[in-house]
């Protein structure tokens, strides 16, 4: 009870004028309601546009369902490649002491501030018919500039760091203790950390792979870049989207980005589900 | 992976228990390699065998040279603009409780995770002169499609929640014991404001600031729909690669690719120093 009154001082000291905190409540929501919802809703509203009957359509066009198709099959590839990785990386990051980790962070997390285009472009100039590889591999006749295999390695290479970044802090946070007395009871190398790291981070691996794959999923200059644009073989749904927009087939467009607008709301909150469970398993491991 | 395997492998000061290093940090750094660093590689090497001087001659043809001052200009004040706007928005989501606070926390991501393509044919249709927003502003005189104003609402877009999310947990770990401090020395709120809680966030004003610079200048997705790329006005230096390569003008294209990959390494290094510049004169953070 004898805290109460500081408490209150407490609550003074840290209050802004109630002028200043209405103004950027206001912008905040202003802000943040016309400027982030609008571009949502009028994915929305020119959806319901054209009607149900079109948007089926829409979706179930050849060109549409292959990209659909496409799409899948490069998550399919790029995200359980990146999931491992960044396992694999953080586990030696997070466990270990060995120089040159704060380089090795570095890289993991280049990716993020490379180019999308330049982030293409550096497969064309490694396996492009004028690139390192390329009269090798023409020799060959292997195709991967234009091809299925440089869309995922170009994917692979911009959704590399998702998961690695969101395992790091939560397994340095944890700490060896579990693991450590696993191992002092016997369990191997590998089974420590399927029994005792695996269930402690499985929220935290789940919302990486999430945001690698929308991220996969969603992926548009550095797929560009490499795919070449062949209907119906090498567009993704980020690609058919443009090509449908170009040639003013708003609706047909925005049918298809829809989906693409959902996966990013239901990885968003997913996402904000998840990390509120892996601040609550974190405070009960340190409690 | 036993122990034993563990041990000299690296010179460690103190042996772990914990088995796999070697494991991991191979396969982590073969992964590097192939997919980050030989493709990065065969950007320098391609562009070292340009040199400086043709590097800088393509730099300097009136093409190039506009694409590249629109990217670093517009991504500039996008960067610039998005610390305005970001800053404030940051300070009312960590301090204040209003309704719906934590829909529109949780929205700050939706940049993040929209696809650049979605968030391209959006902005364009509502920006557009008969868009929800942009026939008003057409109204008023203010065009945004087709125009550099277009590239800076796209990248404001995509750069401002690099703002908020780099200040947000700053701001919430901030000692509120100084601002009690400052209030009890006499000072008003807005002195304390100013004085006492502005200098420690300023790193990560300026941290955020460079990420959405780095992510705006790359930026191209979202960019290119509401640009209506005409060449030396609304052309940008991503779309510009783009458009070397369809002409398999691969030199032009590496050149302009290693001018903004230098710049964004310089970006990195500087974000890197400007942490532990923060961590070394204002303790831990």
């Amino acid at each position: 009870m004898s805290d109460a009154p500081l408490q209150k001082g407490r609550a003074i000291a840290t209050r802004d004028p109630g002028a200043l905190r209405f103004a950027l409540i206001a912008l905040t929501l202003a802000f943040l309601g016309l400027f982030l919802v609008a571009p949502l809703a009028v994915v929305a509203t020119e959806v319901f546009r054209e009607g149900l009957g079109a948007y089926l359509a829409a979706i179930a066009d050849p060109a549409a369902r292959s990209a659909i198709l496409l799409t899948l099959t490069i998550a399919a590839i790029a995200v359980p490649i990146n999931a491992a990785f960044g396992m694999c990386a953080a586990w030696a990051i997070a466990k270990f002491k060995f120089p040159g980790k704060s380089a090795l962070i570095t890289l993991i997390d280049l990716p993020f501030s490379v180019s999308p285009v330049v982030s293409g472009l550096v497969f064309v100039l490694v396996f492009g018919a004028q690139g390192l590889l390329g009269p090798w591999l023409a020799a060959r006749h292997i195709q991967i500039i234009f091809a299925i295999p440089g869309m995922a390695l170009a994917t692979m290479f911009v959704t590399s760091p998702f998961v690695a970044r969101e395992l790091i802090p939560v397994m340095q946070q944890l700490g060896n203790a579990d693991e450590e007395a696993a191992l002092s009871l016997g369990a191997s190398g590998w089974a420590a950390f399927r029994t005792v790291t695996l269930p402690n981070i499985r929220w935290a691996l789940l919302a990486g792979v999430l945001l690698c794959n929308a991220r996969a999923m969603g992926e548009f200059g550095a797929v560009s870049v490499v795919s070449g644009h062949i209907r119906g073989l090498t567009n993704t749904i980020p690609l058919q989207v443009e090509i449908l927009y170009n040639e003013y087939n708003i609706g047909a467009a925005f049918a298809l980005a829809s989906l693409l607008a959902l996966l990013a709301l239901v990885t968003l909150g997913l996402k904000s589900a998840l990390e509120w469970r892996v601040r609550a398993a974190l405070s009960e491991q340190r409690g | 992976m036993t122990f034993a395997a563990t041990a000299g492998f690296l010179p460690f000061r103190r042996r772990s228990a914990i088995p796999g290093l070697r494991l991991t940090l191979a396969v982590t750094a073969l992964y590097l390699l192939l997919i980050v660093v030989v493709p990065l590689a065969a950007l320098l090497i391609r562009a070292s065998s340009l040199g400086l001087m043709g590097i800088a001659g393509i730099a300097m043809q009136p093409r190039v040279a506009a694409a590249l001052r629109v990217s670093f200009g517009v991504s500039l004040l996008a960067a610039f603009l998005s610390a305005l706007v970001g800053a404030p928005i940051a300070w009312a989501l960590a301090r204040y409780r209003f309704p719906a606070r934590r829909l529109f926390d949780a929205a700050i991501d939706l940049p993040f995770a929209l696809p650049t393509a979605v968030a391209a044919i959006a902005l364009s249709t509502v920006y557009a002169p008969n868009g929800w927003f942009g026939a008003p502003l057409a109204a008023l005189g203010v065009k945004v499609a087709f125009t550099r104003l277009g590239i800076l609402v796209a990248m404001i877009f995509v750069g401002f929640p690099f703002v908020v999310r780099t200040l947000q947990p700053v701001i919430a770990e901030l000692e509120t014991e100084l601002e009690e401090a400052s209030m009890t020395l006499g000072a008003s709120r807005l002195a304390t404001l100013r004085r006492v809680i502005a200098p420690p966030l300023i790193p990560a004003v300026l941290t955020g600031m460079a990420l959405a610079f780095a992510r705006g200048v790359g930026e191209y997705g979202s960019v290119i729909f509401i640009a209506g790329n005409l060449i030396g006005v609304t052309e940008i230096a991503p779309l510009l690669i783009v458009e070397k390569l369809e002409e398999f003008d691969y030199a032009g294209a590496t050149a302009i690719a290693a001018i903004m990959l230098t710049i964004s390494f310089v970006m990195l290094l500087a974000i890197n120093r400007l942490q532990a510049y923060a961590r070394t004169r204002l303790g831990d953070v």
